[in-house]
C-alpha cells in the first residue's frame, strides 16, 4: 500500500496538479508533482500512487553507498589477517 | 533502474549480513512497521541472512489488513446501490467482509472498479455525472495526502457526485498501541521510511525515549532493511535508544511539508478500530465539517444498514496475533490449509502487503503438509 518507486521527471506541465511526465526505467506515466514544487525536469522522485512524495536527495543517496563500499573494502582488509 | 539496483546489489547485502553477525553480541526482537519491508524480507530471505539472535516480526503496517471489518460491509453495501460506482485499490477487492467482498458484489453486477490513483476516481466522477462515485480511501499517511489532493481537485471542478469513505490510519498511535501493551516483546524498531517520507521523524522522539526502544527510519530495499537492522542492532548492543534516518535519500527529519499542508487541510484525527487489534485513539483520519460535504457515511447513511464494529473477522483467523508481531503467519493452524489467498480467512493472506501472503508466495515449506 506504501509502494513507491524512484523515476525521472522528463517534462512537467503548467497546471494546478503540476503534472510530469515520469520515466520509470522507460516506461513513463503521469504523475502529480503538486507536493514536491522544488522538482525540477532531470530530478528523481520517490512516487506513489501517482504522486511524487519527495525528490530523491542524490548527495546522500551517494554517501549510503560509499559508506557500504567502505565498510566492504575494510571487511576484505580484514579478511587476510583474521 | 536508479535508485533500485544499487540498493539490490549482493555485495553490499553480503557486507551488511557479515557487519550485523560482528555486532551482535545478546538477543534481539526487531519489529518492521511496514508491509512493504515485511514483503522484502520474506522475498528476499533478509531475515536467513541475520545471526540467530537477531530475531525480525512483522508490525501492523499493511492498511488493507488493518481496515476494520464493519467499513468493508459499507464499502459492499455501498457498491450494490445502482447509482454508485465504487473506486478502490486493488488489493482490497478480495478482503473478507462479514459475508462477502467486494470482488464477489463486482460479479454480481455492482460497478467496482480498480484505480491506481485517487485522481482516478475524480476523472470517472467527471466521466460520470449521472453516477454517484465514491472512492475507498485506505492507506497511512503514505497515501492521506493524494486522498487529500483528489478531495480537493473534486472541489475545484465543482464535483457533486463525489464522495469519499474515509478509512485512513497513523502509524504512531500504533506503535504507542503495541509497546504499551502488556506482551510486547519489541526492543527496537525499522519506521516505515514512505510513512516518514510525508511525516517526518520528529514524532517518533517521545516515543524512543518513554520505552526506551531505538528507531530507524528504513526504506524498502535489501540493502536498506540490512542498514536498518545493523543501525538497530549498533544501538541496541550500546545501551542506546534514539532515531536515526537510514533512508535519507527520501526522508527528511520534518518531513514533506506541503503534504502534511494538505492533509490538515482536510483531514483531522480521530479515533479508528484496526481490524483484529481494536479501537485506537486518534489512529485515524476523518473529514474536516469544511469537507463533510463529500462524506459517504453521510451522503447515504439512508441508505445502507452499518454493521456493529467488530474486531474479529473471523474465529479462526489469527491475523490480529499476527499483525501485532504475536505470531508468525505459519504459527497459524490455518495457514496454506483452511486459509489460501483462494480462500482466505483474513485480510494479510490477500494483501500485497500482508505477512500471511508473503509467507505463503515465497515460503511455500512454511505449509503444513495435510
Amino acid at each position: 500500500m506504501c509502494l513507491a518507486i524512484p523515476g525521472q521527471i522528463q517534462r512537467i506541465a503548467d497546471d494546478e496538479l503540476r503534472t510530469g511526465t515520469v520515466s520509470f526505467a522507460g516506461v513513463t506515466k503521469e504523475v502529480c508533482l503538486a507536493l514536491v514544487p522544488e522538482a525540477l525536469v532531470g530530478d528523481y522522485v520517490i512516487v506513489h500512487v501517482g504522486f511524487a512524495i519527495s525528490k530523491v536527495d542524490e548527495q546522500a543517496a551517494k554517501e549510503s553507498i560509499l559508506l557500504i563500499e567502505q565498510l566492504s573494502s575494510g571487511q576484505t582488509d580484514e579478511s587476510p589477517s583474521s | 533502474m536508479k535508485y533500485v539496483d544499487e540498493y539490490r546489489d549482493p555485495k553490499a547485502v553480503e557486507t551488511l549480513s557479515k557487519e550485523i553477525h560482528h555486532i551482535t553480541r545478546h538477543p534481539w526482537t526487531i519489529m518492521e512497521v511496514c508491509g512493504g519491508q515485511t514483503h522484502s524480507i520474506v522475498k528476499y530471505g533478509l531475515d536467513r541472512l541475520l545471526p540467530p539472535e537477531v530475531t525480525l516480526i512483522h508490525g501492523p503496517g499493511c492498511p488493507v489488513c488493518v481496515t476494520p471489518i464493519e467499513l468493508i460491509d459499507t464499502a459492499c453495501e455501498l457498491a450494490k446501490l445502482p447509482e454508485v460506482i465504487l473506486c478502490s485499490f486493488g488489493d482490497m477487492l478480495r478482503v473478507p467482509g462479514t459475508h462477502e467482498d467486494l470482488l464477489r458484489v463486482k460479479a454480481q453486477g455492482g460497478d467496482v472498479r480498480i484505480i491506481y490513483s485517487p485522481l482516478d476516481a475524480v476523472a470517472i466522477a467527471q466521466a460520470n455525472p449521472s453516477s454517484q462515485i465514491v472512492i475507498f480511501a485506505v492507506g497511512f499517511e503514505t497515501t492521506a495526502p493524494a486522498q487529500a489532493m483528489a478531495i480537493i481537485q473534486a472541489q475545484r471542478l465543482k464535483l457533486q457526485n463525489f464522495f469519499v469513505l474515509v478509512a485512513h490510519v497513523l502509524v504512531p498511535p500504533a506503535m504507542e498501541a503495541l509497546l504499551s501493551s502488556p506482551e510486547n516483546r519489541i526492543q527496537g524498531f525499522l519506521a516505515a521510511g514512505h510513512v516518514c517520507t510525508i511525516m517526518g521523524y520528529e514524532m517518533y522522539e517521545p516515543i524512543t525515549q518513554k520505552y526506551h526502544v531505538p528507531l530507524v527510519v528504513t526504506g524498502f530495499e535489501p540493502v536498506d532493511i540490512l542498514e536498518g537492522v545493523k543501525m538497530v542492532v549498533h544501538q541496541l548492543e550500546e545501551g542506546c535508544a534514539i532515531v536515526e534516518n537510514q533512508y535519507a535519500r527520501s526522508v527528511h527529519r520534518c518531513g514533506n511539508v506541503e503534504a502534511q499542508r494538505i492533509i490538515d487541510d482536510v483531514f483531522e484525527p480521530a479515533s479508528r478500530n484496526w481490524r483484529g487489534i481494536g479501537s485506537i485513539p486518534n489512529s485515524g483520519l476523518k473529514l474536516r465539517p469544511a469537507f463533510a460535504r463529500f462524506d459517504a457515511l453521510q451522503h447515504f447513511h439512508d441508505r445502507i444498514h452499518l454493521t456493529e464494529a467488530t474486531t474479529s473477522p473471523s474465529s479462526q483467523c489469527e491475523s490480529g496475533r499476527i499483525l501485532q508481531g504475536l505470531m508468525k503467519p505459519s504459527d497459524c493452524s490455518a495457514f496454506g490449509t483452511r486459509c489460501t489467498p483462494d480462500h482466505p480467512l483474513g485480510a494479510p493472506m490477500v494483501s500485497s502487503e500482508g505477512a500471511c501472503a508473503a509467507y505463503y508466495r515465497y515460503r511455500p515449506e512454511s505449509i503444513a503438509k495435510i
